[in-house]
């Protein structure tokens, strides 16, 4: 699938250097040395995105002015309270394409939201016999809950072929969607290669069987490729941190009639309608599946961050971060020794995973680190993946909106500073042996 | 910054790492014992062959990076000729020092990982010899 913004229809705005440097000035950390006096280039946004300072503020703000418990309590701070939770739970909604708010489930991140479905849906409505749809590029937390649902139910998981090129290879969609697939469970982005699936393609060939599909949107929806209309998807989630806002946040979004099917999982204050002592009868959604006190501070910082990001353009975000991708993969291909597992860039979002063919991923990302460019350095959640690639770690590079072409720089020259040492090292070694 | 760059490839760490000291297998070693890094995927299989309480030998085969490896080959060097009594003693630290480079928090893991092979081998044969059933050890409490 090619790379293209989810279109609002206006002419969106082109980041300039000048922009980016202004909106460099919103981010605090990004001015921060590492090491004693290393100019910090955070390359790991990928992980987590770095927060606007206006996020920060909306916390503090809220913990200051008007904490209180939400729903609850009929006073002003408890008002005030459910309003900035409910006004971000409705900012969400628009930011993703749902048509109403009661869609939007709040949890604790990505890795909730599929839980909540694989045990509150999957495990409960699948049977032996059916079938779960997956790929070896998902991200652990959209393949072990499958899993376990798979295990709880009976049902069996199948695993869409990949490309040589590391994209899903859709020409065999036909061959493992049939009449038992109940659930096609995709990531709108891997987290590794970067790959862009395309998943309204996908979601028509599931809903052609009546399966539904998940859509892990935990890369793609920073990067602007998130619309639940495109390919009308019957799950999406996401995490709040990888998206400018606060950790312990995360969202599942739903089709009503998709999340009237999830079972609670988990019991207890909110998401009930009557409690006596022989049973309990539940809320309607969202609440249903909200048991607890909401993390809604956070929500409320949420909220900050979709405005900021809705400020800037998703549009402008998505064509910028490309812009540094395009030249990331043009520099650093340049690299001797380097391998990039990933698609062309036009299949891909901004997130390169590599390699070096002397100097293990680990020790390149700690050589890296000592020059003040953080990146990352494992199996980013993806063992399966690396089985595939045949080794166990690669090291990742991920840009946000406020990279700089001056840092895609500065990462190749970090790259190759790295492996100047590590050869000088090595040649010096091997003539002190002679 | 060129010297923090040196440091982490300094050469007694790439000596180990590119001509490790008893790398391979044991014809038929005493015992052995393989672990992994799962955040990182570095693995270590360590065989021991034991005289008495002697380690006589100590071999490992490996995959990951400098440190793992490296640290590996220099646990196998450092611990021949010593007992179980003295392994059983040695913490964690005495392999940090051992290996001479500062390590950050999430590389240790990296450098102790042939170490932590070794402490579930040293645990394995106390039990063998008191007849305890055997058990997965962690240097690191969860
Ligand atoms: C594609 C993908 N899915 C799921 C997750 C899990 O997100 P979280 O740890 O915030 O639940 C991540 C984050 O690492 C991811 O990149």
């Amino acid at each position: 699938m090619s790379v293209s913004p989810t279109s609002t229809g206006q002419q969106p705005e082109i980041l300039d250097v000048d922009r980016i440097q202004q909106v460099r000035r919103d981010f605090p950390i990004l001015h921060e040395l590492v090491h004693g006096d290393l100019p910090l280039v955070y390359l790991d946004s990928a992980a987590t995105s770095q927060k606007p300072k206006c996020v920060v503020d909306k916390i503090v703000e809220a913990y200051e002015k008007y904490n209180s418990n939400v729903h609850r309590g009929i006073h002003a701070l408890g008002d005030r309270m459910t309003t900035e939770m409910e006004s971000a739970r409705e900012k969400i909604a628009r930011f993703i394409g749902a048509s109403t708010a009661e869609q939007v489930i709040f949890t604790s991140g990505t890795t909730m939201s599929v839980n909540l479905v694989a045990h509150g849906w999957a495990a409960k409505h699948l049977r032996p016999g059916d079938e779960i749809l997956l790929n070896e590029m998902e991200h652990h937390a959209n393949f072990v809950p499958w899993q376990m649902a798979a295990q709880a139910s009976g049902a069996t998981l199948r695993f869409l072929p990949l490309t040589a090129d590391w994209q899903l290879d859709l020409s065999r969609l036909d061959e493992f969607i049939n009449s038992r697939t109940r659930l096609v469970a995709v990531a709108g982005m891997s987290n590794v290669t970067g790959t862009v699936h395309d998943v309204p393609r996908i979601a028509a060939a599931a809903h052609a069987v009546g399966a539904r599909v998940f859509v892990d949107a935990a890369q793609s929806s920073a990067h602007g490729l998130t619309n639940v209309q495109d390919g009308n998807i019957d799950f999406l989630a996401f995490s709040g941190h990888k998206l400018l806002g606060p950790t312990g946040l995360g969202i599942l979004y739903g089709k009503p009639e998709a999340l009237e099917e999830i079972q609670p999982v988990f019991g207890g204050g909110h998401m009930i309608r009557e409690v006596t002592k022989s049973g309990s009868t539940w809320a309607d959604l969202p609440a249903r599946l909200e048991a607890g006190t909401a993390a809604f501070v956070e929500c409320a910082g949420m909220g900050a961050a979709i405005d900021y990001l809705e400020s800037i353009g998703m549009e402008s975000i998505t064509r910028y971060e490309h812009s540094l991708l395009e030249l990331a993969h043009a520099r650093l291909s340049q690299i001797p020794g380097l391998t990039i597992f990933g698609p062309e860039v036009a299949h891909k979002g901004a997130i390169v995973s590599m390699v070096h063919e002397q100097i293990h991923a680990h020790d390149l990302a700690d050589l890296l680190d000592r020059q003040g460019v953080a990146i990352r350095a494992g199996h980013h959640c993806t063992m399966p993946l690396h089985e595939l690639f045949g080794v166990a770690a690669t090291a990742r590079a991920s840009f946000a909106f406020y990279n700089t072409p001056d840092e895609v720089e500065k990462l190749a020259s970090a790259i190759e500073k790295a492996i100047e040492v590590f050869q000088r090292r090595s040649l010096r070694r091997a003539n002190r042996s002679l | 910054m060129a010297d923090r760059l040196d440091e982490l490839y300094d050469d007694y760490i790439l000596d180990h790492f590119e001509s490790p000291y008893h790398c391979g297998k044991l014809e038929c070693p005493s015992c052995a014992h393989a672990d992994k890094n799962p955040l990182c995927g570095d693995q270590i299989r360590l065989e021991l062959k034991l005289d008495g309480s002697t380690i006589e030998e100590a071999w490992f085969q490996g995959r990951g990076c400098a440190i793992s490896q490296a640290g590996a080959s220099i646990l196998c060097e450092h611990i021949e000729g010593k007992t179980l009594e003295e392994l059983r003693d040695m913490q964690g630290q005495d392999m940090l020092d051992l290996l001479k480079v500062p390590l950050t928090a999430s590389r240790q893991k990296c450098g102790l990982l042939a170490f932590k092979v070794l402490k579930t081998l040293v645990y394995a044969q106390d039990e063998h010899e008191s007849d305890l059933p055997s058990r997965p050890v962690s240097i690191h409490p969860r």
